[in-house]
């Protein structure tokens, strides 16, 4: 009888084991007391971190619109392709951690959508992001003709500049590397500018000005000289800015500094908590000892649920914390089905038979209600990037938690709640013969 | 209990709540955000008091202000119709030099006007493909389209009420229409059906062991399910009274919308989508009568 009592009770334990051995971690986490869990389990694992999205973490939410007009849809979509591995380049030259750079179309309209997590100040990014630049390679004058004479080889034929460091002095220097034309083109300036510098010009200044060693075939070369490391960044950062061959314009832009997110952190924190102990309290009032099973469900719910936004990783945002409460609520709804059933079937049957009848029962109810909000979830959620529907934001934060929440619920509901019922049902069994 | 027997009580008090709503829709219209309107909005956290009607006719001087709210713990939200970007920074100088406290950005938003057109497109894309997905579930697990058909018309008597209802707040209130307001309300939505398929699945279940009129075994279903339906609203207002009160200015009227709409979905349930569908039952009997006589 012991044995099966323990079989029963380490079952629903061993579940959640099973499916990821990081909840052991978290479990205790959680059973030390919750207002730590956000902070605390990042202490605790470094490698399993709740993705905090802007609005709690703070950062900026930016979005261009990219000027395609004029071109067919053919090379619109290089173009964007083009124009967002430029943004993407240049954010990750910016130095931020985690950025999202995301294209996005709606009727005709193309967009980049930038994200960048801990930039509060974002006026130096989006002007960096933003500028569209005129390239162009310029030979020097002679004595007799001074200034520059630009030359046919612009920003377009620049595929990438990036920082490179020398393998015999490891000085920071930049790599260029041009297309097929471009490389055509430059072998030819250099073979007629030996000797002599190469400027190169970003909307009419000079940012570099190198002098051609030798002629450069190939199409890649080496920009070298006494920079620090910041400014083969910064001359980079200015090459990359010339490849970028359509004008983008800054339409939207979502700044939260970090000071207001940890405030939302904390208050949504203590507010889901001082909901659920009311929930806790709830389920005991109203149903007694099976309240108390119902919340140790809901505690494994939590459980399930935390280690599955780190090992997904979900980014949790502000609504998506409100989509997780909500889904605390459906949760306690499919025990709730249960119970009353299990209320009226005790009248007719005894207590065992009863809740076993009542699982049955109710589960119907409670998996036909969780398909129709599971629906709403997925398309609010919106997996596979329709372009019709929204991509980004805080709308799919939420779906995302709730319908996590709800596809854990019918797990826990089910699964969970019965097998702790029925270790009830057998010790009451047992004390009472 | 004859819960039925005052089914006419119970229109006439959707109808009442649907009218105020469609009233107040008329004469004041929604009071659009910024996500759908496009336009600014900077929270600054300002030490210190100050009569923020002052320093809104200040700044109007050099900026379109549309409003200052003050929020919780020295928290000010200031909308514009639209701060560019480059703006941004002399407009905190001048509220510095207006305020003379100590002032800290916390929060800016700037939204084109042409992304709000996109997004009430998609939001209302959104909410004509779960809808119709939720009346074909429907239809298809009950096998008959007069479920369905009514556990829809529950959920859009749930959206025009919370809509007009929401209409009313933003003209008192200032509740504005954004992002999140999108959010409550396809998520009522499916909480109205996630509700009324409770109460449904109950109806199918008695037809098919006892079979008997729809009248009873609806009153019947409606007893059964009542305690249940209560106790769950409970448990989710709990949590959603928890979230208006404390989480914060950021997610309030998203709470207070979902608050309404987990009301709304509970009370559809059993005195709307059953009504209507005793009430659809007993007229196709009456056309029926009247076709064979």
């Amino acid at each position: 009888m012991l044995t099966a009592i323990a079989g029963y009770i380490s079952l629903p334990r061993e579940i959640p084991l099973k499916i990821n051995f990081a909840n052991f971690n978290l479990e205790k986490t959680i059973k030390r007391y919750d207002p730590d869990l956000s902070f605390g389990s990042i202490n605790i694992k470094k490698n399993f971190d709740l993705a905090l999205g802007l609005d709690l973490a703070g950062g900026s939410h930016l979005v261009f619109e990219a000027d395609t007009a004029g071109l067919n849809d053919d090379r619109k979509e290089t173009a964007i392709a083009g124009v967002k591995e430029v943004i993407e380049r240049r954010v990750n030259l910016y130095g931020v951690s985690e950025p999202n750079v995301q294209a996005s179309t709606f009727e005709g309209k193309d967009r980049i959508i930038v994200e960048l997590p801990g930039v509060k100040d974002t006026s130096e990014a989006v002007e960096l992001i933003g500028k569209t630049a005129q390239l162009t390679f310029a030979q020097t004058g002679t004595e007799d003709e001074p200034g520059i004479i630009p030359t046919e080889l612009t920003g377009a034929e620049l595929k990438r500049a990036d920082v490179a460091f020398d393998e015999t002095t490891g000085k920071p220097n930049v790599s260029i590397e041009f297309n097929e034309k471009g490389a055509e083109l430059f072998s030819s300036i250099t073979e007629k500018n030996i000797g002599k510098p190469l400027a190169i010009v970003l909307d009419g200044q000079i940012i570099s000005a190198p002098v051609v060693q030798e002629k450069i075939t190939g199409g890649s070369a080496r920009i070298s000289g006494e920079f620090t490391l910041d400014q083969a960044k910064n001359l980079a950062i200015q090459l990359n800015a010339g490849a970028l061959p359509i004008s983008v314009k800054l339409v939207e832009q979502r700044t939260v500094g970090a000071v207001l997110g940890a405030e939302s952190v904390q208050k949504s924190v203590q507010a889901g908590l001082i909901g659920v102990m009311m929930v806790f309290v709830f389920m005991v009032l109203a149903y007694g000892r099976l309240g108390f099973i119902a919340d140790l469900a809901l505690l494994i719910f939590g459980v399930l649920t935390f280690a599955l936004y780190k090992l997904i990783p979900v980014v949790l945002t502000l609504p998506g914390i409100a989509g997780f409460l909500l889904s605390v609520g459906m949760a306690v709804d499919s025990n709730i089905l249960i119970f009353e059933r299990f209320k009226e079937e005790r009248v007719r049957r005894d207590i065992a038979n009863a809740l076993e009848v009542s699982f049955g029962r109710a589960w119907d109810s409670i998996r036909d209600a969780n398909i129709a909000t599971l629906v709403t979830a997925f398309i609010l959620a919106n997996p596979f990037d329709w372009q019709f529907l929204h991509t980004s934001g805080p709308v799919r934060g939420f779906a995302v938690t709730l319908a996590l929440g709800i596809g854990i619920s019918l797990f826990t509901g089910i699964v969970v709640s019965r097998n702790l019922l029925r270790v009830f049902i057998k010790n009451n069994i047992q004390h009472s013969s | 209990m004859d819960w039925l027997k005052y089914k006419k009580i119970y229109f006439v008090f959707s109808l009442t709540l649907i009218f105020f709503g469609v009233f107040s829709l008329f004469k004041w219209g929604l009071k659009l955000g910024i996500d759908f309107k496009g336009g600014s909005l900077v929270e600054y956290k300002i030490a210190g008091t100050f009569s923020t009607e002052e320093v809104k006719e200040k700044l109007e001087v050099g900026y379109e202000i549309s409003s200052i709210q003050a929020t919780l713990d020295e928290n000010y939200i200031f909308r514009l119709s639209s701060l560019e970007f480059e703006n941004k920074e002399n407009f905190t100088n001048d509220l510095r030099e207006i305020v003379l406290e100590d002032v800290t950005e916390l929060r800016f938003e700037n939204v084109g006007p042409a992304i709000g057109p996109e997004l009430i497109k998609k939001t209302a894309y959104a909410i004509a493909i779960a809808s119709s997905l939720i009346l074909i579930w429907v239809a298809y697990q009950f096998s008959n389209l007069k479920f369905g058909a009514a556990a829809v018309l529950a959920m859009f008597h749930d959206f025009f009420i919370l809509v007009g209802l929401y209409s009313i707040l933003g003209h008192i209130y200032n509740a504005e229409v954004d992002f999140l307001f999108a959010t409550a309300l396809l998520t009522t939505l499916s909480f109205s059906v996630h509700d009324t398929i409770v109460v449904f699945d109950r109806i199918r279940e008695i037809i098919k062991k006892q079979g008997g009129e729809i009248y009873q075994v609806s009153n019947r279903a409606l007893s059964e399910t009542m305690v249940r339906s209560l106790n769950n609203s409970f448990t989710i207002l709990f949590m959603l009274v928890a979230l208006l009160l404390l989480g914060g200015s950021t997610i309030k009227w998203f709470a207070a919308a979902l608050l309404i709409g987990t009301l709304l979905g509970t009370y559809s349930s059993p005195f709307v989508a059953v009504p209507i569908l005793v009430t659809w039952d007993s007229v196709a009997k009456k056309i029926r009568a009247r076709k064979k006589a």
